[in-house]
């Protein structure tokens, strides 16, 4: 990552263009990085002000609504979006407390049903499905995935394996190999994408093994749908998912 | 694995490109300097949630997204609220699982997905979710485009968050983290397993974040009335068959046993929310279980936090972990820096 220091000199070099326009904008930026002192952000500071910003704008203006969601939450989703600090479902769907239960881990995965693995997952569905009852499962993938690619690069590109990650993210094998069989001759980038997409096809199918999700699924209370959010190109995409047997024939 | 060379090497021949990113990471160190502004923190613009059980029907409503100085509720609101009903602690269901074949996952992995024919109501449930996706993207991803698309190349969150997975304690609500700045978990009951209970999605993402984006704060975030703290102090200890939800909360089994003896004498609500605090403690000491954060802490490159979110007196606690205080093995913890906001 480019230290501060970095940037300013790196602006510095582009003050011989001609540009006017260009060469005060980047003395505007230098005067204005030169006056910040990076080691001077204040977590602290920053928590603060996120919460005061909450408690006045948010809390202390919708009483009552508030009052009846420290009695409980009846929430319609259960909503699983990756960690990636930059996909958070509260601001690309602005979801508001109370609307979704949400599971937030490495790429978004869902792991199939096992009752000695995935504890913490199967612990979600759990409480979302029965306890909760919600009426919909939303699993969120994104652009540019850093465990989707993970997943595609390790370990052919012969990298040191990480102790935890790769065991995550192998959950979503299913799914590297098909797009692997499909698009392999696409380049890394491509395949990433179709990955990422794939994953969560692949989470959609594995959530109904879990046997609440289909006990919902079967009363017709559960709904599952799959998001794509493409921070690259600002665009969603929203698919629904609906496990049927359709009758062929019988003699 | 999102971390990125700078960039100049990269796009030198663009120079373009380098301003609009220098210039987004430039806004991003200025802002944290800056009282939050309207431009950063989300506007008014809540007014009711067609998402929650506070209305019984799925049917959005149109939604307005006011100038973020404005103060408007919704007339909707108060009558959304006559439909609730009142409500005690959750109850806990202790499901029976029944065993399940596997191979049907592996079977639906080539499942076609086709249309179907929608009723009204699932047809306004898609429309509010997509009107929400082109709200945010027209008033926050197109307003500062230049901050998205560099965020769209790499991230460098500050933070990383373990928060619950609760409906109501979202940190990006309750403490306005915009999009780039948190790197989030969220599970239930905000639980950080100790490093000896092997591999999970927790720790998975601990060690993207602390190893590959280098965040310098940890924050452990709990909140009151947690249903997964509440499941694990109404289990048996002694009992074998477990539902899922219990063998993920026994993970703070400690924080029961130190809760029980410390509020013996109190009610089963406050052993829960002295259980809740505890179980924060004892998620930042078992951060201190894995070497690479423990590593960076004694280096001061990483910060451990906990906070606790208090949502009937909307109130914050916040602490930080004191690493010469504190011992794993003595199940010991030293705090500084103690903050309460309300």
């Amino acid at each position: 990552m480019g230290s501060l220091e970095e940037a300013i000199e790196g602006l510095k070099k582009f003050l011989s263009n001609k540009d006017d326009v260009a060469v005060a904008q980047i003395e505007k930026l230098i005067t204005g990085l030169q006056e910040t002192d990076l080691n001077e952000f204040d977590p602290v500071k920053r928590i603060l002000e996120g919460f005061q910003h909450f408690k006045i704008n948010k809390f202390d203006k919708y009483p009552e609504l508030y009052e009846k969601l420290a009695e409980g939450q009846w929430p319609k989703f259960l909503v699983f979006a990756c960690s990636d600090s930059r996909v958070c479902p509260s601001h690309i769907l602005d979801f508001q407390p109370g609307e979704a239960f949400m599971v937030r881990n490495i790429a978004n995965m869902v792991p199939a049903f096992d009752k000695l693995k995935y504890s913490g997952v199967g612990a979600a569905i759990e409480y979302a499905v029965s306890v909760l009852e919600v009426q919909n499962i939303l699993v969120i993938g994104h652009s540019r995935c850093g465990g989707i690619k993970r997943l595609m690069t390790h370990p052919e590109d012969n990298s040191a394996p990480f102790d935890f990650i790769d065991e995550w993210v192998k959950i979503g094998l299913p799914a590297k190999v098909k797009v692997q069989a499909e698009f392999g001759d696409l380049p890394l980038e491509d395949q990433c994408k179709h990955c990422e997409k794939e994953s969560v096809k692949l989470s959609l199918c594995n959530l109904e093994t879990y046997p609440y999700v289909q006990m919902g699924l079967a009363n017709k209370k559960l709904r599952l749908m799959g998001g794509y959010y493409d921070f690259v190109h600002g665009k969603f995409e929203l698919l629904e998912f609906e496990p049927r047997f359709r009758h062929l024939f019988s003699t | 694995m999102q971390k990125d060379n700078f960039p100049l090497f990269k796009w030198m021949d663009n120079y373009w490109y380098l301003l609009n990113w220098i210039s987004s990471r430039a806004r991003t160190v200025m802002s944290r300097m800056a009282v939050l502004s309207s431009s950063w923190v989300y506007g008014d613009s809540f007014h009711c949630s067609p998402f929650s059980g506070l209305t019984n029907s799925f049917v959005g409503f149109s939604r307005n997204w006011p100038n973020p100085n404005a103060t408007r509720r919704s007339k909707n609101m108060e009558s959304h609220l006559r439909l609730l009903p009142s409500v005690k602690r959750n109850q806990i269901w202790r499901p029976n699982a029944s065993s399940c074949s596997l191979e049907l996952a592996q079977e639906l992995t080539c499942y076609k997905v086709e249309n179907m024919g929608k009723t009204d109501e699932d047809q306004d449930l898609f429309d509010e979710m997509k009107q929400r996706f082109l709200s945010f993207k027209k008033q926050k991803y197109l307003e500062d485009l230049e901050h998205f698309q560099a965020l769209a190349e790499a991230q460098y969150p500050k933070f990383m968050v373990i928060a619950c997975a609760d409906s109501r304690v979202c940190p990006s609500n309750i403490l306005g983290f915009q999009p780039g700045e948190a790197f989030m978990i969220r599970n239930v009951a905000n639980l950080v397993p100790p490093l000896e209970h092997g591999p999970s999605e927790t720790n998975a993402a601990l060690e993207f974040a602390v190893n590959t984006l280098e965040v310098e704060n940890i924050l452990v975030i709990g909140h009151s009335s947690c249903g997964g703290i509440q499941a694990l102090m109404s289990m048996q200890d002694d009992v074998d068959s477990r539902s899922f939800l219990e063998k993920w909360v026994i993970n703070g089994k400690s924080a029961k046993f130190r809760a029980k003896a410390e509020a013996a004498h109190s009610s089963f609500d406050q052993q829960c929310t002295h259980c809740e605090k505890e179980s924060i403690n004892r998620s930042l000491l078992n951060l201190l279980t894995y070497p690479w954060i423990r590593e960076r802490v004694r280096k001061e490159l990483l910060c451990i936090h906990g906070g606790y979110y208090d949502f009937l007196n909307c109130s914050f606690e916040k602490w930080t972990l004191d690493l010469k205080g504190s011992s794993i093995e003595g199940g010991r913890y030293s705090f500084k820096d103690h903050a309460f906001w309300y």
